[in-house]
Formats: C-alpha cells, structure tokens, sequence
C-alpha cells in the first residue's frame, strides 16, 4: 500500500479540498460534482484517522511549508488537541456532504438550484479547507488568512437561501465577520510588533514577559474580541440566528457542525498555548468568560423558548451550546478545557443531526415556522424518532452524547467549588428541556390541520440524520474517542506551556 | 459610447499599455516591485477600460464567461499544482528548491510558477466580478 509520510499527509489534507474546489467550480454536472466532493471528503475523514493514530503515538509533529524553518517559515503543528478538532471537523462535513447528495434529486433540488450547486460545493470545499487550515497552522497571520477563506465561502453560501432575508442574514454576517477578521489582525499586529514573531510557539515564549507592557496588553485583547465574534459569544452572537435561519439547510447542517468549534478552538488555541494560562490568570478574563458564558447559556436558551421559526429556535440554541464551551474555557483547568472540548464534539454531532432532520422535515412541511410541523411525528415516524435521539442528546439525558459533556462540564465546575456555575450548567439544561419540548409536543401531540401530500425522503439525507443519530448514542455509551482524547488533548495542552 | 471620438482614441492608444504594464510587473515581480495580484489587478484594468469605452458585448466576444470562469480555476490549480509537485518528489509543500537541479533556478522557476498562477486567477475573477456585475445591469 501507498505509504505517505505524516507531514505530506497533514499537508494533503488541506490541499486536497483547495484543490478540487476550482475543479467543481468549472464542472457541470451537479451528480459528478457531489461524487467528487464526497470522495474528497471521505479521503480528508479517513487521513485525519490516520492523523490522530500517529499523534497519539507520537505526541505531534511540525511541517515546515517550503521548507522554511520556523519561525522565519510558516510552520503547521499537529498536536493532540488539533488533530481532535480535525477529526470532527472531517467527520461533520463528510456527513454533511452525504446529505447534501440530495441536490442531485430532483424533488429536492429546489434549496440550491442546479445551476449554482457547482459552485455551492466549490464554496464548502474552501470552507473545510479554510477551517482545517485554522486547526493545524502554527502561525497567527496564517490563521487569519484561513479565517477568511473559510469566511468567504461561508457569507457566499449563506446567501444561497431561497429567501430573499438570506441576503440580508449573509451581508450582516459579512459586517459582523469582517469586523472580527480585522479586530483579530490588529490584535496580531499588535502582538507582532512587541514581540517581532508571528510564530505561536515563539510568540508563547516571549509573551509572558511582555504582558505588563500595554501594546501587548491591548494586542491580546482586540485577538479575543475578534475571535469572539467569530465564535458568536454571548453579547456577540446577533449574526448568528439569522445566519443559520436563512442559509439553505444543506449550508445550516455544516455551520452548526463546523464554523463556531472552529472558532472556539482557534480562541482555547490563543488563550492556552499563545498567551498561555499563568498570563491569562492575572487578567479579568477567566472570569469574563464564565460571565458571558453563563449569560449565552441562561439568556439565549430563555430566547429559544419564544421562537416560532424552528430554525431560528436551534439557532438560539446553538449560542447557548457555545456558551458551555466557554464556560469550560473560563475555569482554565484541564479537566475544564476537556469537558469544553468534548462538548465541541458532541454538540457537533447533535446540533447537526437536528439541523438535519429539520431539513428533511421542511422537505414536507415547506417552511420552518414550528406550527407547521404539526403532525410529523405521525406522517415520518423515522424522521421524527432521530429528532427525539439528537433532542435528548442536546439536553444531555443520560445514555446520549450530551449527557457526557454536561457532566464532564459540571465535575469541572464542582471540582473548582464553581457552584454558581454548576447551577447554570443545571438550569440550561431545563431551560433546553422546554424549547425541545415544544418542538416535540408540536411535532407529536397536534394535528396539522390541512393534508399533506407525502414525497419521497432522498436516502442520502436519511443516511446522514441516522448516522449522526446513532453516533449521539454510540458516544453517550462508549467514551473512548471522546471523552478520553479529549482529557489527553487538554492535558497535554495545559504541559506544554 | 462610440460617439466619442477623444475616448476612444485615448483608449486605443492607453489600453495596449495598460495590459504591457500589466505583463511587465507579472514577469518583473521577482525582481523588483511587483507580482502576481498587481499584475492581475492591472492587467484586468486594462480590459475593464475596453469594456467601459467598447461595450459589454464586445469584451464578451474577446474573453467569454466561461473562458474566465476556467482561468480563475486554472490559477489556482497552477499555484497548488507547482507546491504540489515538490511534495509528490518528496519534499514540503512549496519548496522550490527541489523543482530544478539547481536550488537558485528551482526558486527562479517556483516563485514563476505561482505568481503566474495568482496572475491569471486574480485577473481573471476581476473581470468575472466586473462582467457579472455589469450583466446584471443589463436586465434591469
């Protein structure tokens, strides 16, 4: 068999998308197109395997691109933690693209039409090539440049949806987004002129003596608010809902898989290795982060129970899941950062298995307003059970994925007495409680009052929502790939300061 | 716009220029000031001005939509395809060193390559953001 060496496989594994993306773009069909993704999708999954065996045995390695030594070149770095996030990155869009076959369908194809679908998937390569490039660069400037690829191809597709509200939601994505690309690039200029490097290893050296000085001060901050835009925090999060509302759900299911643990890995990646936790103690910011976290997780999910678009009410739901994260992040413990970590892993798996079957649901009812779901539990039985599966997974009833994240979250929070935070880790859990409740309660207990014509479900859709369905209990049982990596990662990324 | 005789004349005389300029700071970019995002910018300067005196229509006929939508991807194909090279004869992504016997031409020959590949894919997503645009208008 073919033997690649681990850096040309690091290597290929963002090039390979990068590269087939123009591809897609100059072909027309739309079947041919899908087949090519899928298979690109499927080769970065399996090579991120093959990543994360060898990180595990080895600890992580380092590529130099064109041979460059840092820190003059720009170095990619593999490490425990980024090989994780690699992993679920590939998995959630090799999901995502399986489920996306449905544009090749023609009763489905209305989300994106046949013409654009090339471009559609042109833009989700770039997309996953943007995101993986954020998870394995070891170079802040290269960050940004992936930041913004991936944004691109994220504003673009957003502003596929049907709805004309799907240009509005992608422009004020692009404002919003934009300003969190440009705070982080002053936040690095910053930091570039105080310490001369743009390397995070050397930068995470020469930090820690440089942070009574105001520039690197100021520098870190405006990296953080930047990142936090990104990453949709609390006060920060007005892009979000619209966003995943108005995009086609074949662009939803990705963003809420993808784009948001990107950035959150991306901000651990700053706050941890970069700035580096005996920094970070001494300054407002662990406790800010516990603040708006805790905020995210009771406010939003407040502002989820009164949504009447269900779409809308997941995407609420999505700004309180990321609040966890952040919470997690706050206690800056390594049994904090895990539980932060393995929630980014679990909520990837549930929020876009939900995201899914709304899609599939939408196919019937034809829009997202919650009242017109009525009655589906009864007309798509299947369907309607996955939505049970990955609901209970989100509110973290026990034997699903959700449940490990919520209890690893509150042993974190107990562990350090954090027993306000504790409670709000508890009361956001009720609170998802009711406004899953009420997508249940609509879904199995009304009566929709006009018949619907039933069509058939594309199977790639079906195969996707009952993949991730299984996975949320799979990993709700076994904690072998999650939980434990996760500890590993966190705990080696907490040592190598 | 054909009525005005200044305009066109001035743009007959500017745009071979414009596009020389533009072919100048491609194949100078590695020795002086310069390179691929420059020369793309200027080179599609050039055609823009043809379409703005000339008409859409006849910037069409030159350079048809699907001729450009081709090229945006060919560049960047060109760009990943020479970094991909010195990874298939065993070395790191983008290093031209390897792509000659000799480290100074492989460098000479790599930064080429790709500033080459930027060139044509920034020229020519120029002209595809112009002309789109344009058509657009059209339908109105």
């Amino acid at each position: 068999m073919l033997r690649v060496s681990d850096g040309a496989q690091l290597i290929l594994i963002i090039l390979l998308p990068l590269v087939v993306a123009p591809i897609c773009y100059v072909l027309r069909s739309v079947r041919v197109v899908w087949l090519l993704t899928l298979a690109t999708a499927l080769s970065c999954f399996l090579m991120s395997v093959g990543l994360l065996l060898v990180v595990l045995d080895t600890g992580g390695f380092s590529y130099h691109l064109g041979g460059w030594a840092p820190p003059v070149g720009i170095e990619y770095r593999l490490d425990l933690l980024s090989a994780f996030v690699l992993l679920v990155l590939t998995a959630v869009f090799f999901v995502c693209q399986l489920y996306a076959g449905s544009l090749t369908v023609a009763s489905s194809s209305k989300e994106v039409p046949p013409a654009i679908a090339p471009a559609f998937f042109a833009a989700t390569l770039l997309c996953i090539a943007g995101l993986m490039g954020i998870v394995v660069t070891g170079d802040v400037f290269n960050l940004f440049v992936f930041l913004e690829i991936s944004s691109l191809a994220t504003y673009a597709m957003i502003s596929l949806g049907r709805d004309r509200r799907a240009l509005t939601a992608a422009f004020q994505y692009l404002v919003l987004g934009t300003i969190g690309a440009t705070f982080f690039l002053i936040g690095v200029g910053l930091l570039y002129a105080e310490t001369g490097t743009l390397n995070m290893r050397e930068m995470s050296m020469l930090i820690p003596d440089l942070v009574d000085r105001q520039t690197a001060f100021t520098g870190m901050t405006f990296v953080i608010i930047g990142l936090a835009l990104k990453l949709a925090i609390f006060p920060l999060h007005l892009w979000l809902p619209n966003a995943y509302t108005e995009a086609p759900s074949v662009v939803t299911v990705l963003l809420a898989g993808t784009s948001t643990k990107v950035a959150f890995y991306a901000l651990a990646r700053m706050v941890v290795s970069v700035f580096g936790v005996e920094t970070v103690v001494e300054t407002p910011l662990p406790r800010l982060l516990l603040i708006v976290g805790s905020l995210a997780v009771l406010f939003t999910s407040a502002q989820a129970i009164l949504q009447a678009n269900v779409k809308r009410l997941l995407a609420y739901s999505s700004v309180a899941q990321i609040g966890y994260m952040v919470i997690g992040l706050g206690l800056l413990t390594t049994e904090g950062l895990a539980a932060g970590f393995v929630h980014l892993f679990n909520h990837a798996l549930t929020k876009t298995g939900l995201f899914m079957a709304v899609g599939i649901m939408m196919l019937v009812s034809l829009d997202a307003r919650l009242s017109s779901l009525a009655g589906l539990g009864r007309q798509m039985p299947w369907t309607s059970a996955a939505v049970v599966i990955t609901a209970f997974s989100l509110v973290g009833i026990p034997g699903t994925a959700g449940f490990i994240s919520k209890w690893a979250l509150l042993d974190a929070a107990l562990a350090q007495e954090a027993y306000l935070i504790a409670a709000v880790v508890v009361v956001g859990s009720l609170l998802a409680c009711l406004y899953l409740l009420r997508l249940l309660d609509v879904m199995y207990f009304q009566v929709s009052e006009k018949p619907r014509e039933s069509i058939t479900i594309p199977i790639h859709m079906v195969t996707a929502l009952w993949l991730l369905a299984i996975a949320c209990i799979w990993f709700g049982l076994s904690t072998e790939y999650s939980l434990s990596v996760a500890k590993l990662a966190a705990a080696s990324m907490m040592e190598s300061l | 716009m054909t009525d005005y005789l200044i305009l066109r004349v001035t743009a007959k005389f500017l745009i071979p220029i414009i596009l020389l300029m533009g072919l100048y700071v491609q194949f100078h970019g590695e020795l002086g000031p310069g390179g691929g995002f420059q020369a793309g910018v200027i080179f599609s300067a050039g055609l823009i001005l043809y379409a703005l005196v000339f008409g859409l229509d006849r910037l069409s006929d030159a350079v048809p939509i699907v001729a450009l939508k081709v090229l945006s991807s060919v560049g960047v194909l060109l760009f990943a395809g020479t970094g991909m090279i010195s990874v298939i004869v065993g070395g790191e992504f983008l290093d031209y060193n390897l792509l000659a016997e000799d480290p100074v031409a492989g460098q000479h020959l790599g930064i080429f390559l790709v500033e080459l590949g930027v060139g044509i894919t920034v020229a020519s997503t120029m002209l595809l953001i112009f002309t789109l645009f344009a058509a657009q208008n059209d339908h109105v």
